[in-house]
């Protein structure tokens, strides 16, 4: 299988294949560099008139990539860090994700925002954070996160070629090196992809519905928790719910999303109806996060019905240096072990 | 159309709009909020006369004047400052966040300068001939993004015309609190042509802005217009701190209509003012007769 950089960085040369009006913009991106993370790799050979290697300008950048896609282009940037995302802020709220509706729906900016997120790495307080949490209560702005299960690829190359809508693509930095999980790979867990239809969705009108996924350990009785997670530590969850099933014998199913904005809990709603318990798992800080929002859109749809709910986050601090004290601040598989085990 | 007349049209169509806005916001007629364009009528008449159907133009947040030179039309723009359906964008965007044909405009200052740089490399990337001009004035020199987009312009060759009104106030705070060094140097810092002028005559500014635009459509690349202006009015609806005599004394020497209206035949002038101050009185009324958007 294809690693998530090797499925990602053809879904870039693909969408630049089939469609002229695909640009990228972002730091660094000549070969043979190709990009700080490669993912951009080739393509400034492939198509030199097409890739714009650009200033260090973020808000700039997000805002000439908004001005191509305003006039019918489909650009792409690249922001090198997640991190610099901050300084691109004002773009995307008050300039990208308004233009359509605040136009009166007679504009639209088919723009794609990538950039990595997340920490591991001992990169330090800067360029470590998962950031996504600020940009996720934006109306107008839709957040899209890989992870190893699926088809990472398939999901960029449908934002570039058939969103209407800005996109902001998060890609955890420790996914790039996993191999892609489909079904055959993935063969201790029964996989299903759970496609939502997101007609109910202001602003979604001919938009591509976006797959979450749904991962248990094969042969497991009728799951007693859900676990909710996206991108790397949807990975760090399905080595949770393995190491519950064979060693605790506690059976979770875990929910997978790729999109996190605008919400689209059904998955998750539909697995906690079965297992009465919700563990949501994410890399960002815990207070007001992803977590609290599944968790409140999950109460309010079950009910009753929802019995227990329990957080994994990384603890309210900046991301530290040190490789120690990093991996004390960000949440691990122990953490959604041990706190799935206070559930059941 | 840029004789003497048709250039006076637009020059006092945009001035009885604004008039007409400011007598009319204390009644309550309007929602939100409103900057006019009273005394800088001649930069938007002077550098809109130039445009070409496909150009593109972005503006600010005090846009009435550049939208209604760009050809807007005044009762759907009362209607937008109303908040009703008929408004330009459906009432949805209000006074600052304008959108029709090839005419944008946003509220947050300097924001829309990488856009417009962006829409003009698309426009050179789809070879359509099209040129985009953006307005900004001296108050957004003070936004960092404003000087990305400078560079990225030049470095690229954007085929974009930076228009910077230079009103001398940004809100309350005069332009020697807020701006140090000279304009022009920060355009040509980033080797972008710049032509400078200090004028309220919309035949002077037209062609100034003429041979700019000339030049931006001819070498494919940015240029840069510093327009000196006058802002009659407040920054927005009650806020001017200004000495009145001061601005008693630039609308003395300073008024576009005043200096361009001494080339007209008065009797022709004054069955134009006529027309026009009838044209925006229908337009304001009827925009008051149009219904509210559903919810």
């Amino acid at each position: 299988m294809p690693s998530v950089l090797e499925s990602l960085n053809r879904a870039l040369h693909r969408a630049f294949a089939d469609c002229p009006a695909v640009i990228l913009l972002g730091e660094d991106l000549l070969d043979p560099y190709g990009g700080a993370f490669k993912v951009s790799k080739g393509l400034s050979s492939a198509y030199p008139q097409r890739v714009f290697t650009t200033p260090i300008s973020e808000a700039g950048i997000c805002g000439v990539g908004a001005g191509m896609a305003l006039r019918g282009l489909r650009p792409v940037v690249e922001i090198m860090f997640g991190d610099f995302l901050a300084l691109a802020a004002d773009q995307l709220i008050n300039h990208i994700a308004k233009f359509r509706w605040m136009y009166n729906d007679q504009v639209s900016v088919p723009l794609v925002i990538r950039t990595p997120m997340g920490g591991r790495r001992g990169y330090g307080p800067t360029h470590s954070q998962t950031l996504e949490k600020h940009f996720l209560g934006v109306p107008g702005l839709r957040l899209l996160a890989p992870s190893a299960v699926g088809n990472p690829g398939e999901l960029l190359y449908r934002a570039i070629l058939e969103t209407e809508e800005p996109i902001l693509f998060i890609e955890n930095k420790l996914l790039y090196l996993l191999p892609v999980l489909d079904g055959l790979t993935l063969q201790d867990f029964h996989l299903s992809e759970f496609s939502a239809q997101p007609t109910d969705q202001p602003g979604a009108n001919g938009n591509p519905a976006t797959p979450a996924y749904q991962l248990s350990v094969r042969g497991a009785p009728k799951p007693s928790l859900t676990i909710a997670a996206y991108g790397y530590m949807a990975e760090l969850a399905r080595q949770a719910v393995h190491t519950l099933a064979y060693q605790h014998e506690i059976f979770a199913e875990l929910v997978i999303l790729t999109q996190l904005a605008p919400f689209q809990g059904e998955a998750v709603f539909a697995s906690t109806q079965r297992s009465g318990r919700l563990l949501v798992v994410e890399e960002g800080s815990l207070s007001f996060g992803w977590g609290a929002e599944v968790v409140a859109r999950a109460a309010q749809a079950l009910g009753t019905g929802l019995r227990q709910v329990r957080r994994v986050a990384a603890q309210d601090l900046p991301v530290p240096a040190s490789a120690p004290l990093e991996a004390r601040v960000l949440p691990a598989v122990e953490d959604i072990v041990q706190q799935a085990k206070l559930m059941v | 159309m840029s004789d003497h007349l048709s250039l006076y049209r637009k020059l006092y169509t945009i001035r009885r709009f604004e008039e007409t806005v400011l007598e009319n916001f204390p009644k309550g007629v309007f929602s939100g909020t409103t900057h006019t364009y009273l005394g800088q009528e001649a930069d938007a008449v002077g550098v809109l006369s130039h445009l070409k159907p496909e150009d593109v133009v972005f503006s600010n947040h005090r846009c009435h004047g550049h939208f209604l030179a760009y050809g807007g039309d005044p009762q759907a723009l009362f209607a937008e400052l109303m908040g009703r359906a008929g408004g330009v964008c459906g009432g949805r965007g209000g006074s600052q966040h304008l959108h029709w044909r090839n005419f944008y405009s946003s509220g947050v200052l300097g924001g829309v300068a990488p856009i417009a740089v962006g829409v003009a490399l698309a426009e050179k990337f789809k070879e359509s001939g099209a040129i985009t001009i953006v307005f900004a004035g001296d108050g957004t020199l003070g936004e960092g993004v404003l000087y990305e987009a400078l560079n990225m312009a030049s470095l690229w060759s954007a085929p974009v015309l930076f228009v910077l009104e230079n009103n001398r106030i940004a809100q309350t705070t005069p332009v020697n609190l807020a701006v140090a060094g000279e304009i022009a140097a920060r355009f040509e810092a980033f080797a972008i042509p710049t032509r400078e002028l200090d004028s309220s005559d919309v035949l002077e500014i037209h062609s100034v802005a003429g041979a700019a635009l000339q030049a931006v459509r001819a070498e494919g690349a940015p240029q840069a217009l510093i327009l000196h202006t006058c802002r009659f009015g407040p920054h927005s609806k009650g806020d001017d701190t200004r000495n009145p005599q001061e601005i008693d004394r630039m609308k003395q020497t300073r008024d576009p209509l005043k200096v361009h209206s001494s080339r007209l035949n008065p009797a022709e002038r004054a069955g134009l003012d006529r027309e026009i101050d009838e044209l925006i009185a229908t337009a304001f009324q009827a925009a008051l007769e149009e219904p509210f958007p559903d919810a």
